[in-house]
């Protein structure tokens, strides 16, 4: 089913959503905040830019973006699938609990902030290029990639880790890794970690149509919560 | 009611268009970018600022009014006689909306400084004027200017943006630079002087955020002349950017680097030469550090400057295609207006984006 979003209010929009079975596609989305909230099974496809909390607590559906999205994508996610064509705004898979989100271009400030996870629940985040300061801050589970594709600099900007205890975050970089706050470690991957992130490389690359060779076996660093030292306060000079 | 009389616990919309050949265009585009976030407002606030929109008055202050009664009027237009020559004076032109509803009277004049009150008083003609701004906001009851530079206008009003921009005829305006607010009042109830654009001058603020460091900010900035008449924390920004830029003739970067510092931390990192300019401005200025989430939009004469928090805890776009620069809370506000953008991005948190006219030094 096609539907046009313009001009279509937000409630309206999703409510044709979700009424909507099998595979739906979105055309001239612009802004409509809360597209495929809750959906369990269903395929939703979307032209333009969505708004913010694209498929917030997302159930098992599955979202493709054919263009950018704005804020909060999968807040508090807990089942299927986000692959986003273009960049991604602030706090990407925002407290996500399950599922799994795949950013072909940048993701914004506070990437996976306070993601965790519980047995077979595992998030995933896959940024292809760059994110900005937060990454993972207070993470307490799931995994995080941040692939830096097309970036000379560092691909992740300050206070990454902040108050993380748990879960793991992976950044593949050339450069060394410095500044990173007490509670996190920083150590190249190990083939067994690599090991770990690899099924989910695979599957970057064939959503985007990329080569896994090009990437998937360069210098990654992975971040884990540091045993010794346990959350300290951030702000205390600010 | 007004605000301070009721807090409302409850987030804004901004945006802005500006041509940096200096070529007007209609307020029709801004309007339709503004309407995209129209659940970001709740109808209790919304307005514009407008830029280059009087060129056949462009040498005078153009001031915009609100009245709540007539004898307001009656008082505030003896002082302006008494201060300033007035060139021209009329309504602002409006058309009913019915939703917007309690309207005040609406005033325009277009005035110049007496030249015998300026030698009187020994001081340049841009603070002859503030200094008027606020005697009028402050003694004058029920008057209130809310817009006082050249060649630029803020309208403003209880209403979501689009139906603001619509009672003000917005369309029929041409400006090289607009910049847009819808409101989601979070601590007070709205009322028109509280809408958004904050002016003096031709500076204007359009916020989207709460300031944590509000009462500090204020009575930093009151030492200084300066009056919060509208009990809501937007209105410091303007003073502050005044203060700054106009008086102590900082660079929108170094605003940048006092109201939202970087911390410590990152200062502690820098090269030497970068670090004692930050450790300078935190000190000297240490009061002016806005603290909580924002993203501001400010318009001065021929310029445009966006600026997140150092947290960057609000969402901010910037888009560009060609000689048109576009920024806005969301991106699909852009993207309604222009979707083959050549350069779209977020800024980081207390990075400031300034966009001029090509060859302005403003």
């Amino acid at each position: 089913m096609h539907l046009s979003a313009e001009n279509l209010p937000f409630r309206e929009l999703n409510e044709r959503v979700k009424a909507a079975p099998g595979e739906v596609q979105i055309d001239n989305c612009y802004g409509q905040p809360f597209v495929g909230s809750g959906c369990k099974d269903k395929s939703i496809i979307i032209y333009g830019t969505p708004g913010n909390a694209l498929g917030a607590y997302l159930d098992g559906a599955e979202i493709v973006v054919h263009g950018n999205a704005q804020d909060a994508v999968g807040d508090t996610m807990n089942d299927g699938r986000i692959v986003i064509h273009g960049h991604a705004g602030d706090a990407l898979g925002y407290a996500m609990r399950g599922g799994k989100i795949y950013v072909r271009g940048n993701a914004g400030y506070r990437t996976g902030i306070h993601m965790k996870q519980y047995q077979e629940k595992r998030p995933v985040i896959v940024v292809g290029g760059k994110v900005g300061s937060f990454l993972g801050e207070y993470l307490a589970g799931g995994l995080i990639v941040v692939l830096g594709l097309g970036v000379e600099e560092i691909p992740v900007g300050s206070f990454t880790g902040t108050g993380m205890h748990g879960g793991r975050i992976y950044i593949r970089t050339k450069q060394k890794l410095s500044g990173l706050p007490p509670q996190v470690t920083a150590e190249i991957a190990s083939d067994a970690e690599m090991g770990e992130i690899m099924p989910f490389l695979a599957e970057f690359a064939g959503l985007f149509d990329l080569d896994l060779k090009q990437f998937a076996f360069d210098q990654y660093y992975v971040l884990k919560p540091n045993a010794k030292s346990p959350y300290k306060k951030l702000y205390t000079a600010h | 009611m007004k605000e301070g009389q009721i807090r409302i616990p409850a987030g804004c919309a901004i945006a802005a268009i500006f041509d940096k050949t200096g070529k007007r265009m209609s307020g029709e585009a801004i309007m339709r970018s503004v309407s995209v976030m129209h659940h970001r407002s709740n109808g209790l606030g919304g307005g514009f600022a407008a830029y280059g929109i009087y060129p056949e008055y462009k040498d005078f202050y153009a001031l915009h009014v609100f009245y709540d009664h007539p004898a307001a009027k009656q008082n505030c237009e003896e002082f302006l006689e008494q201060h300033f020559e007035i060139i021209s004076q009329a309504n602002i032109p409006t058309r009913e909306v019915r939703e917007i509803t309690d309207k005040p009277l609406i005033w325009r004049y277009f005035l110049t400084p007496l030249p015998s009150k300026l030698a009187e008083n020994q001081i340049d003609e841009r603070e002859y004027v503030a200094s008027c701004v606020f005697k009028v906001n402050t003694y004058i009851d029920g008057a209130y200017i809310f817009s006082s530079g050249k060649n630029m206008g803020v309208f403003k009003a209880v209403g979501f943006p689009e139906t603001v921009g619509r009672f003000y005829r917005l369309e029929e305006y041409e400006g090289y630079c607009f910049t847009a607010h819808g409101r989601y009042p979070t601590n007070t109830p709205g009322w028109w002087g509280g809408a958004h654009p904050f002016a003096l001058l031709d500076y204007s603020v359009v916020h989207n955020g709460e300031i944590s460091s509000y009462d500090t900010n204020r009575r930093a900035i009151e030492m200084y002349g300066y009056k919060c008449t509208l009990q809501t924390d937007s209105e410091v920004i303007a003073y502050i950017i005044d203060y700054f830029h106009r008086k102590i003739g900082l660079t929108f970067a170094e605003i940048a680097a006092v109201i939202a510092a970087p911390f410590w931390q990152i200062i502690e990192q820098m090269e030497p030469a970068e670090r004692e300019l930050h450790e300078y401005l935190r000190n000297v200025f240490a009061p002016m550090l806005i603290t909580g989430p924002f993203s501001i939009i400010v318009g001065f004469t021929g310029g445009l400057v966006a600026l997140n928090d150092r947290l960057k805890l609000r969402n901010l776009v910037v888009g560009e295609k060609d000689n048109l620069v576009y920024m806005a809370s969301e991106e699909a506000a852009i993207r309604i207006l222009e979707p083959n953008l050549t350069k779209v991005w977020s800024p980081s948190g207390g990075e400031p984006v300034v966009i001029r006219l090509d060859g302005g030094t403003a």
